[in-house]
C-alpha cells in the first residue's frame, strides 16, 4: 500500500487511543464504569505479560497478541496502542509547529548496545527480583504517572474552577473536588522521565522509543522479522530523502534504501512524504536479500536470550505468590507500624510490590482517595507503588473498585462479599493518646466510623467509655485512624497484614421487642 | 400554652387527622383547606404508618408545611446520609421521608428546595446508595455537594463554651428556611444521635468538635443563630446497637414512628426515650436543656401522639 490514508487512519486512531488512556486516568468521577478496564488495558504489553505470568493463559494473552501483530506488522504496537508513543507523537509534533518549518529529523545510527544493555538489565532484575526496573520503564505505566501526577491537578483545577461559577448559578452538576497532592518524593521519577522523554520527544522524535523503551527494544527484535514492513520501490526511489526527513523514528537510511526495521513504528509518515509513491507498506519480498542471510544475528541472539530472561522473571514473579514474608520484628510492639497496608486483593505485601508497576490507575479508581503513592514504606525500591495511607482516606467497605481496575494482577479482582471479610490488617489501639484518656470526655469517632464495630465502646471512668478492638473481625480498613481525631499520632492505627488474612463476619443478637406505645 | 390555642390546634390536628383517615388520601387530606397555624404542641409523634403518610398526618398537626414555609423562600431540608448504606440498613434517613418534605415545600410556595449533608463515607456513594439522591431529584429538589472546604464559612457562636467559631455550609447561611431531618440511631460517640448530633453534618472540621469535648461542642452549636425552624427525626427503622453506622439489619428496631418539633431538644429527648432512654443520660441533651436551648423534659411537654 502507497496510500497516504495509512497515516491518516493511524493519526485519527491513535488520537482516539491518546484521549481513551487520558481519560482512563483523569476521570476522577469515576465515570467508567468496571468492566470498561478490562478490554481497554488488554493490549498494553507489559501489564499483560505479568498478569499472565501470575494468573496463566486465559485471563490474560493481550501480549501474545502484540506480538503476533508485532511479527506479522512491524512495530503496529507503538504507534497504534503506546500511549506514551502516542503522546510523543503528539510532543514532537509541537516541537515541530515550534519550528516553523517541517521537522527534519534524518537518518541516525542505533545505540544498539544501550538498547539492549537496558533491555537485558530490565529482563535480568525481573528475573531476580521482581518488577522495580519494568515498573520504572514500562511505558504505559510512565503515561499513567504523568497523567495522574501532572494532567490530572490541572484538570482539577479547571474543573474547580468551572464548579465555582456554576456554584453561583445554583448548578452543582459539576462540583468541587480538592486538590490533593502526594509525598513530593513520590514525583522525582515521574518528573525526571517528563523531562526525558519530553525533551527526546519534542526534538528526536522516538529516540526514547528506540533507545530507552525496553518494550520498544523487544518488540523491535521481532519486527525485524515481520511480514508486513516499509519498502523501497527501487524503480521510483529518486532518493531525495524526503522520506528520511519525516521518520521520527530516524531510521530510514535513503541512500542505501533500507529501513531499520527495528526501529520503525509503523507511523507511515514517510509514505506520505513520498512524492515519487516509492515507498510502501506490504508483504516481505522472499528475494529481497535483507535479514535472512542465515548468518548469525547478533540482534536475533539477544532477542531469544531476552525472552528466556524474560520468562525466567515470570517464574520469579510466580514464586513470590506463595512466600509468605517472615516478620522482622515481634508483633508486639505498639506503636510503630511494622508493615505498609497493601490494597485488598493484593494478597499480602510481597506478592503485590513484586507484580505492581506503579501504573497509579487504582490510584485515581479509588473513590477515597486511600490508595497513595509510597515513598518508602514498602521500601526504596517500591516507591510510587501505591499503599494505602489511612491518614488522606479510608476503604469504603461496600468497595472493591481498585481490584476491578488493575491491569498487571497486582491487585487480583475480589468480589465485594470476599473483600468484606479480607483482613488487610489490625487496628491498634493506644490508649495513652486516646482522647477519652487524656481529656476525659466523651469521643468514639473511631467506632463511629467501624463498618463492622471490630472498635467498639467499652465503659471505662464514670460514664465515659473507650475504644476497644476486636481483632478477629477487624478488615483493616483504616476508617478508625482516618476519623481519629487525636494529633500528630493518631490513637488508633492499622498495622498492615504481611499476607493477607480472613476476618470473621461479626455476630449479631436478637433485638428485644418493638415499642408498640410511645415511651413519652 | 393558652387554653383557646390548645383547643384550637387540637381541633385543627384532629380534623386533619380524621380527614386523613376518612378519605384515606393524602392527596385530599392536602387538598382541604389550610388549618389556623401555630399548632402550639411542643412535640407531634405519629405511630404504625409509612415515613411519608406519617409526615403528612403530622406535618397538617403542626398547622401544615404553610406554617415555616411561605412563598418564594428558599429552603434548606437537611438529612442524615452519613453511610455507604441502603435504605434497609436504617443508617440514613429514610429516602421516602425526604421526599414528601420536599413536596410539601414546593406545595407551600418555596421557590428552591436545597438538600446536603457532610458525609462520613465518600459522599457520592453516600448520595446515591442512600437512595436520597435520585428521591431529591425526583422530587425536583437540588442535591447540594458538601464535600469540599470551598462550600463552607467561617461563623461565630455567640455564648459557645467550647465551640465559638465554626465554618458552616454556605447553604446554611443562605436559605431562609432550615428543615433538620434526622434519623434516630444509636451512635457508639455521642450515645444517640438525632437533631442536635445531625448538624455535625451541615460543618466542615467535625475532629475538632471530637477534641473539644464532643457533647458540648454539640450542645454549643444549638446556640448558633441559624437553627432549624422545624425538626422532623425519622424513628421508622430505628438502629438500636451498633451505630450509627449499623453492622446488619439485626440492629434495627422497626419502630414505624416519626416526630415532629419546633424545639430540637425536645426531639431528642423523646427520641431518647424511644430508644429506652433517658434523656438525661444523653449528656448533650442534658447540656443543651441546661442552657436553655429547649425542654427536655418530656412529663410537661404538650405532646400530640397519633397513631395509624
Amino acid at each position: 500500500m502507497r496510500s497516504s490514508a495509512l497515516k491518516h487512519i493511524r493519526t485519527v486512531f491513535a488520537v482516539l487511543v491518546l484521549l481513551l488512556f487520558a481519560f482512563l486516568f483523569i476521570d476522577f468521577r469515576g465515570l467508567l464504569g468496571e468492566k470498561a478496564f478490562g478490554p481497554i488495558l488488554y493490549l498494553q504489553f507489559v501489564p499483560s505479560f505479568i498478569k499472565f505470568v501470575i494468573t496463566g493463559v486465559a485471563a490474560s494473552t493481550g501480549f501474545i497478541v502484540v506480538l503476533a501483530l508485532t511479527a506479522l506488522t512491524g512495530r503496529t504496537y507503538c504507534s497504534f496502542l503506546c500511549p506514551l508513543g502516542i503522546l510523543q507523537d503528539s510532543i514532537s509534533r509541537v516541537g515541530g509547529l515550534v519550528k516553523r518549518r517541517f521537522r527534519k529529523y534524518g537518518y541516525k545510527k542505533p545505540y544498539t548496545i544501550l538498547r539492549y544493555f537496558i533491555l537485558v538489565v530490565t529482563a535480568a532484575i525481573l528475573a531476580i527480583g521482581g518488577v522495580y526496573v519494568l515498573s520504572i520503564l514500562d511505558p504505559y505505566s510512565i503515561f499513567g504517572r504523568f497523567m495522574t501526577y501532572f494532567a490530572q491537578p490541572v484538570v482539577l483545577f479547571l474543573n474547580n474552577l468551572l464548579a465555582s461559577v456554576l456554584g453561583k448559578f445554583d448548578v452543582y452538576t459539576i462540583y468541587h473536588v480538592d486538590i490533593k497532592p502526594y509525598e513530593l518524593a513520590v514525583y522525582i521519577v515521574p518528573a525526571a522521565f517528563l523531562l526525558l522523554v519530553g525533551i527526546l520527544s519534542f526534538r528526536y522524535g522516538r529516540l526514547y522509543c528506540n533507545t530507552v523503551c525496553p518494550v520498544g527494544t523487544l518488540l523491535g527484535l521481532l519486527s525485524k522479522v515481520s511480514l508486513f514492513r516499509i519498502r523501497f520501490d527501487e524503480d521510483k526511489c529518486t532518493r531525495c530523502g524526503r522520506c528520511a526527513m519525516a521518520c521520527k523514528s530516524s531510521c530510514i537510511d535513503f541512500l542505501n534504501k533500507s529501513v531499520d526495521l527495528s526501529r520503525c513504528v509503523n507511523c507511515f509518515n514517510c509514505i506520505d512524504s513520498c512524492k515519487e509513491n516509492g515507498m510502501s507498506y506490504g508483504l516481505v519480498r522472499l528475494k529481497k536479500p535483507a535479514m535472512h542471510d542465515g548468518g548469525t544475528d547478533p540482534s536475533r541472539r539477544s532477542f531469544i536470550a531476552g525472552s528466556l530472561v524474560l520468562l525466567a522473571g515470570g517464574s520469579q514473579l510466580v514464586r513470590a505468590q506463595g512466600t509468605p514474608p517472615t516478620p522482622t520484628k515481634d508483633s508486639t510492639v505498639k506503636e510503630d507500624r511494622l508493615y505498609p497496608v497493601s490494597p485488598p486483593g493484593s494478597v499480602g505485601i510481597e506478592s503485590f510490590t513484586s507484580r505492581c508497576t506503579a501504573c497509579t490507575l487504582c490510584v485515581n479508581a479509588c473513590p477515597t482517595n486511600v490508595l497513595q503513592p509510597s515513598v518508602n514504606e514498602y521500601g526504596f525500591a517500591g516507591i510510587m507503588q501505591p499503599r494505602m495511607d489511612f491518614h488522606s482516606g479510608f476503604c469504603n467497605f461496600d468497595c472493591n473498585r481498585c481490584t476491578d481496575v488493575c491491569p498487571t494482577g497486582a491487585i487480583m479482582p475480589l468480589m465485594i462479599e470476599a473483600k468484606k471479610l479480607t483482613q488487610i490488617g489490625k487496628a491498634v489501639f493506644i490508649k495513652e493518646n486516646c482522647i477519652v484518656h487524656t481529656e476525659k470526655t466523651a469521643c468514639g469517632a473511631c467506632s463511629e466510623h467501624c463498618p463492622t464495630k471490630a472498635c467498639h465502646m467499652v465503659p471505662y471512668e464514670g460514664s465515659l467509655l473507650i475504644p476497644e478492638v476486636r481483632d478477629e473481625i477487624c478488615v483493616g480498613c483504616g476508617a478508625c485512624e482516618y476519623a481519629c481525631p487525636t494529633r500528630p499520632f493518631r490513637a488508633i492505627f492499622v498495622d498492615g497484614n504481611p499476607l493477607h488474612e480472613a476476618a470473621i463476619k461479626p455476630e449479631s443478637e436478637e433485638l428485644e421487642a418493638v415499642p408498640s406505645e410511645f415511651p413519652f | 400554652m393558652k387554653r383557646r390555642n390548645f383547643l384550637r390546634s387540637s381541633l385543627g390536628a384532629g380534623l386533619a387527622a380524621g380527614a386523613f383517615m376518612s378519605f384515606g388520601s393524602y392527596e385530599k387530606a392536602f387538598a382541604g383547606k389550610r388549618l389556623p397555624s401555630g399548632a402550639d404542641y411542643d412535640l407531634i409523634a405519629v405511630m404504625g404508618g409509612e415515613p411519608a403518610a406519617m409526615f403528612d398526618m403530622g406535618i397538617q398537626a403542626m398547622g401544615g408545611m404553610g406554617s415555616f414555609v411561605k412563598k418564594g423562600q428558599k429552603v434548606l431540608v437537611k438529612p442524615n446520609i452519613g453511610w455507604d448504606v441502603v435504605p434497609e440498613k436504617g443508617g440514613n434517613t429514610n429516602p421516602a421521608l425526604i421526599k414528601r418534605i420536599i413536596e410539601h415545600c414546593y406545595r407551600a410556595g418555596a421557590k428552591e428546595v436545597y438538600v446536603f449533608d457532610n458525609t462520613c463515607d465518600n459522599w457520592i456513594k453516600c448520595y446515591k446508595n442512600s437512595g436520597i439522591e435520585q428521591t431529591v431529584k425526583d422530587a425536583g429538589a437540588k442535591i447540594v455537594p458538601a464535600n469540599s472546604e470551598s462550600y463552607y464559612q467561617e461563623v461565630t457562636i455567640p455564648n459557645g463554651k467550647k465551640l465559638t467559631k465554626t465554618k458552616v455550609h454556605e447553604l446554611v447561611l443562605e436559605s431562609d428556611v432550615f428543615i433538620n431531618v434526622p434519623v434516630l440511631k444509636h451512635h457508639s460517640s455521642a450515645m444517640m444521635t438525632g437533631a442536635l448530633k445531625n448538624m455535625m453534618g451541615v460543618v466542615w472540621d467535625r475532629g475538632y468538635w471530637h477534641r473539644n469535648n464532643l457533647n458540648q461542642c454539640i450542645a454549643d452549636y444549638a446556640l448558633y443563630s441559624k437553627k432549624p425552624q422545624l425538626n422532623v427525626m425519622d424513628a421508622y427503622n430505628v438502629m438500636m446497637r451498633n451505630g450509627p453506622r449499623g453492622v446488619s439489619v439485626a440492629d434495627l428496631s422497626n419502630m414505624k414512628s416519626l416526630m415532629i418539633s419546633t424545639d430540637w431538644v425536645a426531639i431528642d429527648a423523646a427520641g431518647a426515650k424511644m430508644m429506652g432512654k433517658e434523656p438525661s443520660s444523653i449528656e448533650h441533651i442534658a447540656l443543651a436543656a441546661g442552657m436553655g436551648i429547649g425542654k427536655m423534659d418530656l412529663t410537661t411537654m404538650n405532646i400530640h401522639r397519633m397513631k395509624m
